[in-house]
């Protein structure tokens, strides 16, 4: 109970049975709840193998054609996802490392730039490249993928590389100022010290909160779903469900592949953190914008 | 910049209509997160498996993935609602998990020293919990929380996209499909009304942090 110690002792045996009472009733509470939810799903018919037989079932008619478009789906998702973080990671470096090395007046509009992104909404900046890049006469519709992607992958890379640019610049001002001093006295110009000395420190102290931002990012790919841009996980699932009627078994294996996927990228984020033993200690470690997608 | 100006009611009503949303979402998942939390650090193990369970699955499945399970799934089981209710519920559900996480993480930043020296002068267990950690537990938590709900605010948006009809996002898709303005104007104008919320919490919210910081 490390987790918790500040707020209780080490429990007696007092406490111990108290604790245990309240944890027998706690449990038979939220069993109750959820024996409610079951039965209510029970009531509805939703346990119905006709419903669930298309996901769970390999034997029934529907099952090969529902995995399959769902794996085209999951495909479709990780594409998105593996553009935009790609072009936000470089674009979001660039931008970080402008904002850091230019002059008072250069960085004042990669500042407001900066501001202006991370103030709005993902699905604003997505919205915004589905519309307006049309009309300004961008045709996207022949690369490779059609245009839904490329505007999702555009909106999702227009807010996130300013997250990134952020992550970037809080790990560096997270290094000993000795660092890029260091690097300056044996010669290296400011660039190289910050590409070859101050970069790599930088990137590796924000591994975990870089990490947490790419499960943002594979979350956010399924907006395309509600603005209909782009047959993803969600939507793909989505058209399932309307064909075969039964959005809740469908939704709920798309959320499962959603949650296994970013359980797991969540699992290392906490295992490099762990893992990272930094031969310069930060500073301090400026607050990184909350991961909240 | 005609297509603002002659909808500039529009917009208004449409920027109220977003805040309603994020005023309803921040009470409501303030709550919930509260009691989620509470759940997450109690000394009951069937509790904190709950709390543990309820922030693991939420944080990693997409607020659409929610929304949909709400707009769609309902409906299945007999529950019918507005779609408004439906969106609103969703993103109190969604934020509930971040909200817990942000005021854990304020909990467990006080250091146990803290209660050990509260418990060594004497205090009984409320004063040590009411008067030494919570305050401190409550200050470190504004930071994480209010960024919470600014992103809360921004997730609103995705309720309008949802076909809400109340809010900035749905002014700017009425607008530009059903009225035929240019996509430019408009979305500029929606995207003004959000940052006119975002930009001054943000900076609100760093005086505020660098305000209630502690030197630790």
């Amino acid at each position: 109970m490390s987790n918790a110690s500040v707020l209780y002792d080490a429990p007696g045996p007092r406490a111990r049975r108290k604790a245990a009472i309240i944890g027998v009733i706690a449990t038979l509470v939220v069993l109750m709840l959820l024996g409610l939810v079951v039965r209510r799903l029970a009531d509805q018919g939703q346990f119905a193998g006709k419903l669930w037989g298309p996901v769970l079932d390999p034997s029934n008619e529907n099952f090969p054609l529902v995995w399959n478009l769902l794996a085209k789906g999951v495909v479709a998702t990780l594409t998105a996802a593996v553009l935009a973080i790609g072009f936000s990671l470089i674009i979001g470096s660039v931008v970080g490392v402008a904002r850091m090395m230019l002059g008072h007046w250069a960085r004042l509009p990669v500042v407001a730039g900066i501001e202006l992104f991370r103030g709005l909404p993902v699905v604003i900046t997505i919205y915004f490249a589905s519309r307006v890049l049309p009309e300004l006469g961008v045709d996207l519709s022949g690369m490779p993928g059609g245009s839904g992607l490329w505007f999702l992958v555009i909106g999702l890379t227009a807010y996130n590389c300013v997250i990134i640019a952020e992550i970037i610049r809080a790990g560096v001002v997270s290094l000993p100022s000795g660092q890029r001093e260091a690097g300056l006295a044996i010669g290296l110009s400011p660039g190289a010290s910050m590409r070859l000395i101050l970069l790599p420190q930088a990137i590796r102290v924000m591994l975990p909160a870089l990490i947490s931002q790419i499960v943002v990012i594979l979350k956010d790919t399924s907006l395309a779903a509600v603005l209909g841009l782009y047959t993803e996980l969600l939507r793909q699932g989505n058209l399932i469900a309307l064909n075969l009627d039964n959005p809740i078994q469908i939704l709920s294996v798309v959320a499962v592949i959603f949650i296994l996927i970013n359980y797991s990228l969540s699992r290392l984020a906490t295992w490099v953190d762990q893992r990272s033993v930094r031969k310069t200690p930060p500073k301090r470690v400026a607050p990184v914008p909350a991961e909240v997608g | 910049m005609d297509a603002i100006t002659a909808n500039l009611d529009f917009f208004w009503n449409g920027f109220l209509g977003s805040l309603t949303i994020c005023l309803w979402g921040a009470v409501g998942s303030l709550i919930l997160g509260t009691i989620i939390a509470t759940c997450r650090v109690s000394p009951v193990a069937p509790l904190r498996s709950f709390g543990t369970a309820w922030v693991t699955v939420i944080r990693n499945c997409p607020f659409t993935v929610v929304l949909f399970m709400f707009a769609f799934g309902l409906p299945e089981i007999g529950v019918n609602a507005d779609y408004y209710v439906f969106g609103l519920a969703a993103l109190i559900i969604y934020t509930s998990a971040f909200v817990c996480e942000g005021l854990r993480s304020g909990i467990n930043s006080v250091s146990a020293g803290q209660a050990e020296a509260a418990r060594a002068i004497g205090l009984t267990f409320t004063q040590t919990l009411t008067q030494i950690v919570l305050p401190q537990a409550f200050r470190t938590s504004i930071p994480p929380v209010g960024s919470v709900i600014i992103a809360m605010f921004k997730n609103s948006a995705v309720v309008g996209a949802f076909g809400v009809g109340r809010d900035l996002y749905s002014v700017g898709e009425s607008l530009t499909s059903a009225q035929g303005y240019a996509a430019l104007p408009v979305l500029t104008g929606v995207a003004i009304g959000y940052l006119m919320i975002t930009l001054p919490a943000g900076l609100g919210l760093g005086v505020l942090e660098r305000k209630v910081a502690i030197a630790r």
